[in-house]
């Protein structure tokens, strides 16, 4: 084939594109295609595929879709969690002259990949998941407002994982660290395809992203059943709207700041090159405008399930709702006058330090109230050490030291200390290990017997949960050490011997954590084999207070047969007081969207768009992009979107469940 | 899409009024006047000053928008049960933290980080 024709259809994909040269990555490769191969050959052989493609992939159900959010998140989380613990093995033994065993080519993106996986792929999918899945039910709604852009939304989050993923095996993935700061991610300096990999896979997702932010805002807004004022939604329905919020209004910036890196690299603009008037210092300013709103975006739906555990497992109203509600809604605007914090160091004078300084100080004190309304709930109440609530108290303990270390950093000459070392690493992962995924573990365990009608295993949780909690102190506090005595971030070999007892006391945390992670994995398998045991007939396991356990667990796919009528806060609450009783008869139909395929063409053209983009393969962009236009105009003529689940369908669908209750009753 | 939700769909524009014709042309007529009018300033030059011209236009764009918002897109401030109002008016809180803020931020940035930039200028 002439060089020509192989140049137009591969673009700059070549064979030696293909990381074969690196040991590691083709051992990975070899795991991953058989690991893959084994599960694409059980789905064949149990004949799965077309079950899957009805009733999961094309589903508008927000149930199935904050599941498969779920199962995103945790098979992103795997990936995420090898790179960690293969940079804490490599500075454990990178001493004494030792290179480690990773190359700098490869540790680069290494810490890249960590970080892009763990926010984007990992904390994204696992928080929108929870929203999806919980907020139509906490508000009495059936479905969100737009069931397809859900759908959507979905298949695009995983068109951007599939490309990271792509990056592992076909290329390289960026070497700039997560935020891509040019000039270091421009043209120049970074011409493999690399930063095309970073700036394609995030866009891909961004566009998931922000559509389900849209349509959760709409939802919550418009969607609430009678009587449910804003003032008696549940807390999680709140910080969620807030955080969604929050993603419509900054995930725009997120996309035009990439937007300009990508002409910068594509067509020769001079956005944020070193000449012909480039400002690389821009682009820090504006991605930390989308990235400080995005930590909060992470956090405030788990400062949501926090407060529901709290509340159900203290059997207690919430300590203060009013001011968790103003609480959460000041965070959200003060989210947005801090991001120079990220960048003290960068040249700023003493009057916009001192002004962002002072911004993030304040923010601590709404994240403290909501610490002593969490308290003050617990105070008193008759609390329940199940699962979500240790996980809830492991939490308070482990978030309060990572927000006062965060209080340290705030203040600006202490930064031009602290910056870029591992004290910052440990500030962080403080925050997001001990916030957001304790929380999503919470989460998790509460909401898991609404998910499926059985609980999950406590024996294996508390494993899990130990393993966690200890694996976090050990592998975070000797990072704190090190920052203090000046140790920077991203470092690949060391000189100095005396350092080493700490990276290896965390390689040992990493260690536990990977045990906790595997524990978890246990639980849930233990938790499906022995589901009889755990089963849960009643939807009310947890003796809750909102909504969702008004409902069958698994709650049917109108979740409820009847619009509830809200009186109070803590709806289901006041409905178990004021003995409610299970309307059994004088169903109607019910007004259903029906699923469809096109979430899932769109985003599989859009992947094929990216691959196009990163390779300059031109003709395959080219057509991805009409077809995925042409896709979207006609679906925009499919007039066959909803039906009506006939009345007797569920009139029988609750009967089923008033035969289980009458056995429950029983039997008890 | 839930059934409850059908039910209200005669209803479902929460208030927002429906353009008129009147309505349309008048919001058509003031955008076109809009345009035309920054376009003539910057071709016949009609301002010497560079500076002033540009805030000129600025304003005229801020006028455009709220043009469009009330003409075309039919907002007032009781639109939506009074959602409309409110998220423009979140929007424009942060519009002007993000703009303001960058501005003050590369300020900032243009005149530490670059102090060689003016004597690199008069290098041979």
């Amino acid at each position: 084939m002439p060089e020509t024709l192989t140049k137009f259809i591969f673009g700059r994909l070549t064979l030696e594109s293909l990381p074969l040269h690196e040991p590691i990555v083709v051992g990975t490769f070899i795991v991953v295609a058989l690991g893959g191969l084994a599960v694409l050959a059980a789905i064949t052989y149990f004949k799965l595929w077309g079950y899957l493609w009805r009733e999961w992939f094309t589903s508008v159900d927000h149930k199935k879709i904050g599941v498969m959010y779920m199962v995103l998140g945790l098979v992103m989380l795997l990936r995420g969690f090898s790179d960690a613990i293969m940079m804490r093995l490599q500075q454990a033994i990178a001493f004494n002259g030792s290179e480690g065993y990773l190359n700098a080519h490869h540790y680069d993106q290494i810490f890249t990949a960590h970080g892009v996986i763990m926010i984007f792929f990992v904390a994204m999918p696992f928080v929108t998941g929870l929203m999806n899945f919980v907020v139509p039910l906490q508000i009495g709604a059936r479905d969100v407002s737009f069931p397809f852009l859900n759908n959507f939304s979905f298949w695009m989050t995983v068109g951007g994982a599939i490309l990271v993923m792509a990056s592992l095996f076909v290329g390289e993935f960026a070497r700039t660290g997560w935020l891509a700061y040019p000039p270091l991610s421009g043209i120049n300096y970074s011409p493999d395809v690399g930063v095309d990999y970073y700036i394609w896979a995030l866009q891909v997702a961004g566009v998931g992203t922000t559509l389900s932010g849209i349509n959760l805002i709409c939802t919550i807004i418009k969607m609430r059943a009678p009587g449910m004022t804003m003032m008696r939604m549940p807390v999680f329905t709140w910080t969620s709207l807030c955080t969604n919020v929050l993603i419509v209004a900054s995930f725009p910036v997120l996309t035009a700041v990439l937007t300009l890196l990508a002409l910068d690299r594509y067509v020769g603009t001079n956005f944020f090159t070193n000449d012909f008037g480039g400002n690389p210092m821009m682009y820090v300013n504006l991605i930390w405008i989308w990235g400080h709103p995005e930590v909060y975006i992470l956090i405030l739906p788990l400062f949501g399930v926090f407060s529901e555990v709290t509340s159900t497992f203290s059997g207690k109203r919430l300590f203060g709702y009013t001011s968790m509600v103003y609480a959460t809604v000041v965070i959200t605007i003060l989210s947005y006058l801090v991001w120079l914090h990220h960048f003290f160091t960068m040249g700023s004078g003493a009057s916009v330090n001192s002004f962002f300084g002072i911004t993030t100080m304040i923010i601590s004190i709404p994240t403290g109230a909501k610490m002593f309304n969490w308290l003050f709930t617990m105070y008193r109440g008759r609390i329940r050490f199940e699962l979500p609530m240790m996980w809830t108290v492991a939490f308070m303990l482990t978030f309060v030291v990572g927000g006062m270390t965060g209080v340290l950093l705030a203040v600006p000459p202490a930064d031009f200390v602290l910056h870029n070392s591992l004290f910052l690493i440990a500030h962080f992962h403080n925050v997001i290990i001990g916030g957001v995924l304790f929380g999503l573990f919470a989460g998790i365990a509460y909401w898991w017997p609404k998910a499926f009608g059985f609980r999950l295993d406590p024996f294996w949780g508390k494993v899990s949960f130990w393993c966690w909690v200890l694996g976090f102190w050990f592998a975070f506090m000797p990072l704190y050490i090190l920052g203090l005595m000046g140790v920077t971030r991203r470092m690949r070999v060391f000189d100095d011997p005396s350092l080493q007892i700490w990276f290896v006391i965390a390689a040992f945390g990493a260690v536990l954590i990977a045990c906790g992670i595997a524990a978890f994995l246990v639980q849930i398998f233990v938790s499906i084999r022995k589901r009889a045991e755990l089963v849960d007939v009643t939807g009310d396991p947890w003796d809750g207070r909102t909504l969702e356990w008004s409902t069958s667990s698994p709650p049917p796919a109108y979740n409820f047969a009847f619009t509830p009528i809200i009186r109070d806060n803590d709806a289901w609450w006041d409905m178990k007081k004021a003995g409610y009783r299970r309307p059994l008869s004088g169903f109607k139909p019910i007004h259903m969207p029906k699923n469809t395929g096109t979430g899932v063409v769109l985003a599989v053209f859009s992947v094929a768009l990216g691959f196009g983009l990163i390779w300059y393969m031109w003709w395959l962009a080219a057509l991805s992009f009409v077809c995925l236009i042409a896709t979207a105009i006609g679906h925009t003529f499919n007039y066959h979107r909803d039906f009506d689940i006939p009345a007797a369908e569920v009139a029988q669908t609750e009967e089923v469940r008033t035969a289980l209750l009458a056995a429950q009753g029983a039997r008890a | 899409m839930s059934a409850h939700d059908h039910a209200g769909h005669d209803h479902a524009h929460g208030g927002a009024a429906h353009g008129s014709l009147k309505g349309y042309l008048i919001g058509f007529f003031l955008s076109v006047i809009l345009t035309a009018i920054p376009f003539w300033m910057v071709m016949t030059g009609a301002i010497d000053n560079k500076q002033a011209t540009a805030i000129i236009i600025m304003a005229f764009a801020v006028v455009q928008i709220v043009v469009h918002m009330i003409f075309f897109l039919h907002m007032n401030p009781a639109s939506e049960g009074g959602w409309s109002m409110l998220a423009l008016i979140f929007t424009v809180i942060l519009v002007v933290i993000v703009l303001s803020g960058s501005l003050w931020v590369m300020y900032h940035l243009n005149a530490n980080m670059m102090p060689g930039l003016h004597e690199m200028q008069q290098m041979p």
